[in-house]
């Protein structure tokens, strides 16, 4: 008897929290994209962050939201970046590779910096605690906080300025979120016209200082036949969509401060 | 009253080379350089533009905005132009440069006797305002802005900080020995915007002469008195003045107001004597030349503006031979070096001390790992753990260090770096732990915006 009643009880139990446990499970349901969890499936699954998002399902959620490329994980490659492609609706192609870019050419053969400093041999300590280090105020400083960064050893400081290796860089940005100074841009792989300095000082200061900062003289902008560069602040930036490489800005320039493409040969004169 | 705080350090203080050196007046021939930021808030705007005659004592800046200060010009001359130079921190800063020409012609009415007997609080803290006064300690911060807390009923400590803790400087003991009347008089004038307040001044007791000076000015005033505190570097800071003075400890999310308590460096109080009482805008201050380096240490009344070097130059020049290693402003411990001698001295600068041997390289060159030894837990006038603090920031864990050890609350007052027998870069990587949470901080609030 007692057997049967303690089985009885335990059944009813057993029946009401079953119920509950349903009700709760559909009250508190949360929707989730089904696109996310089948992008999720297509990810590595390291949780490396390289990508510069807390892991795998931070990634898949930011694809998803269109806050990431679908070629965004590092570690996938190619293929992850086809499947997630697929689910997404686009293809892989649509969206450019983006590599690093030190925004900085200040190296120990044009500037200097201001007395010795001995402190903390690390760029946000130096900043951060108010040491400006370099004699430009806006430039790298050398001791490679992106450097420590870099999961991808992509990045070098070579003779005091920061220098980023384009085949290894898988374009995360991790370095740039380190750099105290905001040196680093993200730019499409394809585009090697860029201006290597972030200073906005005048002209004359920026001379006074380094011999291979940009002065805001605008000679680029009158060069450019496709409205691609231009001076805001004095300083020079190009935009990228519209640059077609032709490298003329480049030539002009009296401070030599504009990068070219490796190799770059300079187009026929066309007379 | 007790006479000292928790915690602190004693470095040798190096104070005999210039300590009994009366103060001397030194004027400069150059150009003279008045950076338009030279204070805590904004930088002021100019009032002056190229070729612009100006005399000293005249304003050639204006305060933009409430926490900003007036820049004065302390020479006679012609503006020669209105550029960004280097100052003393290293940053480029726009400043004013006038072409100084030697005769010091003052704006009339400068260094006449007042009559202060009936001023009201109101003219008090405009003619405070009007001379530019900003924080003589090093900080900057404007004072009349420090001055005018919420509620003035309820301050009841004004404290006056001549402690002067720093390893070399002896200007403002030297200031208090030779205008203790005026140093006395201005704090009275201060005592008038707060009624329920009293006046102490705190110097360390191995200031004897100061101390005499000070209590024989307060003598007939029984709202002053004279706190002789046990000389230990830290003395001069705000919180340690007041846990001395009113036995307060508070947070770093409160002013020193909200415990009803305002200090005033000892050289601040006499700016703004000269100020209410003789109109006389800030322009000149103690100054303290010294170190190992310097042939004749010494203590001087500079004007703003004049270069370093100048300086140095007038003064008497460098010992034969002496190669300057370090050029520290303001105080070894809480100072900063300053890698180009051809910067203007600003307000906030108390003095240089030029050293033929660099510490900070001998420290680097010596560093390891945390010994585990606790000392840096002993000296903390906070009351902080200082080798957690650096694990947390080590482990790149800011949670931690803010919420759990407090690392905000720290002062930056370097006595854990000093004390560190591993030479542990303490107190720096504080400096910039600190400054990345608040940053962080003031990017979530932008951002919610
Ligand atoms: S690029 Fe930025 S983080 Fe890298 S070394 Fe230069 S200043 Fe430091
Ligand atoms: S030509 Fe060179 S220096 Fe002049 S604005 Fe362009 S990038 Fe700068
Ligand atoms: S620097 Fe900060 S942690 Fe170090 S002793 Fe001073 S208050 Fe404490
Ligand atoms: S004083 Fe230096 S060695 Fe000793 S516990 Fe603190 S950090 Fe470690």
């Amino acid at each position: 008897m007692i057997i049967l009643l303690t089985t009885l009880v335990i059944t009813i139990i057993g029946i009401i929290v079953g119920y509950g446990l349903v009700y709760t499970g559909k009250k508190f349901h949360v929707e989730v994209d089904e696109r996310e969890t089948a992008v999720r499936e297509c990810l590595p699954g390291n949780n490396c962050g390289a990508c510069g998002f807390a892991g795998c399902d931070a990634m898949a959620a930011a694809i998803v939201s269109g806050q990431a490329p679908v070629n965004g994980c590092p570690v996938g490659g190619a293929p992850v970046a086809a499947k997630v492609a697929a689910i997404m609706g686009t293809t892989a192609e649509d969206v450019e590779r983006k590599v690093a870019f030190v925004q900085c050419k200040g190296d120990c053969d044009v500037t200097h910096n201001q007395g010795n400093y001995v402190g903390i041999q690390d760029c946000r300590s130096a900043v951060f605690a108010g040491i400006p280090v370099t004699e430009c105020s806006f430039g790298c400083l050398g001791f490679g906080s992106c450097v420590a960064a870099c999961p991808h050893d992509a990045i070098h400081v070579i003779n005091g300025v920061a220098v980023v290796h384009r085949m290894k860089c898988v374009g995360c940005g991790l370095c740039a979120k380190a750099c105290p100074r905001s040196l680093i841009d993200l730019v499409p792989e394809s585009k090697h016209v860029s201006v290597q300095c972030s200073s906005r000082d005048k002209g004359p200061l920026v001379k006074k200082v380094c011999t291979a900062g940009c002065i805001g003289c605008a000679m680029c902008v009158r060069q450019c036949e496709h409205d691609a560069i231009h001076v805001t602040d004095n300083l020079a930036r190009v935009t990228y969509e519209n640059c077609v490489q032709c490298g003329k800005c480049a030539e002009k320039c009296p401070s030599k401060v504009i990068t070219l493409p490796l190799g770059f040969k300079k187009p026929e004169a066309s007379t | 009253m007790k006479n000292t705080f928790r915690g602190g350090v004693h470095p040798i203080s190096h104070k005999e080379l210039t300590r009994d050196v009366p103060l001397r007046v030194l004027n400069a021939k150059g150009e003279m350089v008045f950076p338009l930021l030279q204070h805590i808030g904004k930088p002021a705007k100019p009032l002056v533009k190229k070729g612009d005659e100006v005399l000293a004592g005249q304003k050639i800046g204006e305060a933009d905005g409430l926490i900003s200060a007036h820049v004065i010009s302390s020479c006679s001359g012609k503006v020669k132009a209105v550029e960004k130079r280097r100052v003393q921190n290293g940053q480029m800063v726009e400043c004013i440069v006038v072409d100084n020409d030697g005769q010091y012609s003052r704006m009339e009415g400068i260094g006449v006797r007042q009559d202060i007997s009936s001023l009201s609080k109101e003219e008090i803290l405009r003619r405070i305002r009007e001379a530019g006064i900003v924080g003589l300690g090093g900080a900057g911060f404007p004072t009349h802005v420090k001055l005018s807390p919420k509620n003035p009923d309820a301050i009841r400590y004004v404290i006056a900080n001549g402690s002067e803790c720093e390893p070399y400087l002896t200007g403002t003991d030297q200031l208090m020995r030779s205008q203790a009347d005026s140093i006395a008089e201005g704090l009275s004038l201060m005592l008038r915007l707060f009624p329920n307040a009293e006046g102490v001044i705190v110097i360390e007791d191995n200031k004897p002469e100061a101390i005499e000076a000070m209590r024989k000015a307060s003598a007939g005033n029984d709202k002053l008195s004279v706190l002789a505190a046990k000389a230990k570097y830290g003395q001069g800071g705000e919180k340690m003045l007041i846990e001395t003075v009113a036995g307060i400890n508070y947070p770093s999310s409160m002013l020193p107001a909200e415990v009803g308590c305002i200090v005033q460096n000892a050289c601040t109080i006499y700016a703004i004597d000269r100020a209410v009482a003789y109109l006389e805008p800030l322009f000149t201050h103690t100054f303290t030349l010294t170190g190992d380096a310097v042939k004749t240490p010494g203590n001087f009344i500079v004007r703003d503006g004049m270069s370093f070097s100048e300086l140095i130059e007038a003064a008497g020049g460098l010992k034969e031979g002496a190669v300057v290693k370090k050029a520290i402003v303001g105080g070894p411990i809480m100072g900063i070096a300053i890698p180009n001698l051809d910067v203007p001295i600003q307000k906030t600068s108390s003095g240089v001390a030029l050293v033929t041997v660099d510490q900070s390289e001998v420290a680097a060159s010596i560093m390891t790992s945390c010994l585990r030894c606790g000392r840096c837990t002993t000296v903390c006038p906070v009351g902080l753990l200082p080798q957690m603090l650096a694990d947390a920031v080590q482990a790149g864990d800011l949670e931690r260090y803010e919420k759990k050890l407090y690392g905000l609350e720290c002062i930056q007052c370097g006595c854990c770096s000093y004390i560190c027998p591993a030479k542990r870069p303490l107190t720096q990587t504080f400096m910039r732990t600190k400054a990345e949470i608040l940053a962080q901080k003031r990017a979530a609030v932008g951002g919610k915006k």
